[in-house]
């Protein structure tokens, strides 16, 4: 195995190769070849079944196979159509569509042009979001550089063929990265998505056939196209081809992007890639797919990454987002910030993700809180499961997986929580209860001093006592201690 | 003056102009009120009337959408805009904890502003810089890997800006 153990990369072939503002360098690494030759030596037809062929599938989450959206909206009837990118990279602890845009706009660029070719469209629109301020600077970059160089506008390398691709910045709402969301937005309105079908390849955007790809799914088509779909299905499995790039956060030793092929266990990626585990401390979990995803625990570390695996263990693939989480951190807690995301989140379009993940984060609060009892991990159950099938759309009908998998793999954390109203991990703050030991106190008094509530009381070189009833928690004696005299459980 | 016609009073001509570049104002609002935002400072009731009036579209669709996307906001806002970054990475790796230290420092609590105007308090969402969690972020400017004790110097270093 070379040194890359064992990472592939095609979409993030450029990155931090090129000079993302110089498309010379783009063009240097064979870029814009795939444009000439979907232009010149293929047909619309012909470049759809490549895509179809290689089994490329939506990078944004839910996996749908991209040539068949292509064909789709390739089929619909209409003299106007649109080609769509949503770069609206909401899930938290996910960065991989930030880097392509940032490190190789171009790659993006071309593929929604042969997508365009592919499918009769002549305008595109990336919607981005206005927190990426760098990448919006580059990709107006690159949009003027391909303009003037011809690949991009009117009569494209002089082919009679024309296609514009615009940018529209989002203005902060999770629930645009959902794609009919996402076209109410474009057309100014609140980012609420919409009955389906219709799909947007039948009408979408203004109500015309749309087509809309994630940035990363975009990242793989030119090479799909210049080294043609049999390329592509050497990497992968027979069902998720190619590669995946996750974003590597939380506690893990080395952090940030990789590229794997699909397929790869999990434990390779966090124990060989990732370099294992700060600090020397345990594996607990790893989450992936963001606020609609689950946690994995870590017997299931030897689960390939693809679609299928990760959907039968109550996760999702997800944008890439993959969270690294060891012994101390609490799931009950994990599960609670997820559910404070979504909760926030909801646009309040349809009544079980509204209601429903409000209700699901009371209860959650009650639980971490020490209010907690058994009944209330079967009523998340039974509600986490009506908020995912009634939901309209995605973000209601995944975010219950990180409850949902907790609950399931975590079962026992849970039950401490409600029974014993104690946190293992520690985590959540309001279970948690500071004594002083006597046996190393030296009665300095700077607890008593420092402590908001004056709850500490003793006199000087004599052991002091916290009034657990007035205690708020704030950790600053803990902090404070010269001796370390403090614990808390 | 009665306040129906000071708001038909007031003027807009940045706005104006802006949109009379637009090449098509069907579903120009968004990029209206960042436009609006980024000029103000925030969307005041004035300034989502005249948007109204000129995009030809109902009051309370523009309301809708100033109140539906977190970025853009109804009220002035503070000179160092404190972001305190929630997103799971930087949650994994503490920073509720960087978050209740300014909280303490700054004696307000997120959402608020500090008296002086001069720090408003707030959380956001993944700012995709992950690698550096826990992550503050100071207007455009990124702080990485702060730790509590880190919080001090860097209001003190915002403090010493703010007389100027």
């Amino acid at each position: 195995m070379s040194d890359n153990y064992g990472q592939v990369r095609i979409a993030l072939r450029n990155c931090g190769v090129i000079d993302p503002e110089k498309i010379g360098d783009y063009i240097a690494q064979g870029g814009y070849d795939a444009l000439a030759k979907a232009i010149f030596e293929m047909t619309p037809a012909e470049i759809i079944d490549t895509v179809k062929k290689s089994g490329l599938r939506g990078r944004g989450g839910a996996g749908f196979p991209t040539g068949l959206k292509w064909e789709l909206s390739g089929k619909s009837e209409g003299d106007e159509k649109y080609v769509m990118c949503n770069a609206d990279e909401g899930d938290p602890g996910a960065f991989m569509d930030r880097s392509i845009l940032e490190g190789d706009p171009h790659s993006v660029l071309e593929a929604m042009v042969i997508c365009g070719r592919a499918i009769g469209a002549r305008q595109g629109i990336i919607y981005i979001r206005a927190e990426y301020p760098l990448a919006v600077k580059r990709l107006q970059k690159a949009i003027g550089e391909a303009e003037e160089l011809g690949l991009l506008g009117d009569d494209i390398l002089g082919s009679g063929f024309d296609f514009g691709i615009r940018l529209y910045l989002g203005a902060g709402a999770f629930v645009c990265g959902e794609e009919t969301s996402l076209m109410n937005s474009v057309q100014g309105g609140r980012g609420e998505p919409r009955i389906k079908p219709p799909f947007p390849a039948q009408a979408g955007l203004w109500k015309k056939p749309t087509n809309i790809n994630n940035v990363e799914t975009y990242a793989n088509v030119c090479r799909i196209i210049l080294n043609g779909w049999e390329w592509f299905r050497q990497f992968g499995t027979e069902k998720s081809p190619g590669t995946k790039v996750f974003a590597l956060a939380g506690k893990v030793n080395n952090v940030g992007l990789v590229e794997v092929p699909m397929g790869m266990p999990l434990r390779h990626i966090i124990e060989v890639i990732g370099g294992g585990i700060q600090n020397g401390r345990k594996l607990k979990a790893v989450q992936t797919g963001g606020p609609s995803g689950g946690c994995i625990p870590e017997e299931h570390m030897d689960t390939p990454v693809d679609y299928e695996s990760l959907v039968a263990l109550g996760s999702i693939m997800g944008s890439g987002g993959m969270i690294v989480l060891d012994e101390d951190d609490c799931m009950v807690n994990i599960a609670q910030f997820y559910l404070k995301f979504t909760a926030e989140e909801s646009c309040g379009k349809c009544t079980p993700c509204r209601i429903g993940n409000r209700r699901l984060l009371e209860i959650l609060e009650k639980i971490t809180t020490g209010g907690g009892a058994e009944k209330d991990m079967i009523d998340l159950d039974e509600l986490g499961n009506i908020v995912r099938d009634c939901s309209l759309c995605g973000l209601g009908q995944s975010s219950p997986n990180p409850v949902l998998s907790t609950l399931k793999y975590f079962r026992d954390e849970y039950l401490v929580h409600v029974n014993d109203k104690r946190c293992p991990s520690k985590r959540c703050t309001a279970l948690l209860r500071y004594f002083i030991m006597p046996e190393k106190c030296i009665g300095c008094t700077v607890c008593a001093r420092n402590c908001p509530v004056s709850c500490i009381s003793g006199e000087r070189k004599k052991t002091h006592v916290i009034d657990q009833a007035r205690c708020i928690k704030c950790n600053t004696c803990y902090e404070k201690c010269p001796v370390n005299a403090i614990t808390k459980e | 003056m009665p306040q129906q016609a000071a708001e038909a009073a007031a003027s807009f001509p940045e706005i104006d102009a802006y949109i009379d570049g637009l090449p098509d104002i069907n579903g120009a609002l968004i990029p209206v009120l960042h436009r609006a935002q980024e000029e103000y400072g925030y969307l005041s009731r004035e300034v989502q009337l005249h948007i109204a009036r000129r995009l030809q579209i109902p009051a309370s669709k523009v309301f809708g959408v100033a109140t539906f996307y977190s970025l853009f906001t109804l009220e002035k806002k503070g000179k160092f805009r404190i972001n305190v970054c929630l997103g799971t990475a930087c949650f994994v790796r503490g920073s509720e904890a960087i978050l209740r230290q300014f909280e303490t420092d700054l004696g307000i609590k997120a959402r608020e502003t500090t008296e002086d105007f001069l720090f408003p308090l707030d959380s956001i969402r993944c700012v995709g810089a992950c690698g550096l969690a826990p992550v503050v972020m100071v207007n455009d400017r990124v702080y990485g890997r702060v730790k509590p004790e880190d919080v001090k110097g860097i209001v003190e270093e915002h403090l010493k800006r703010g007389g100027e």
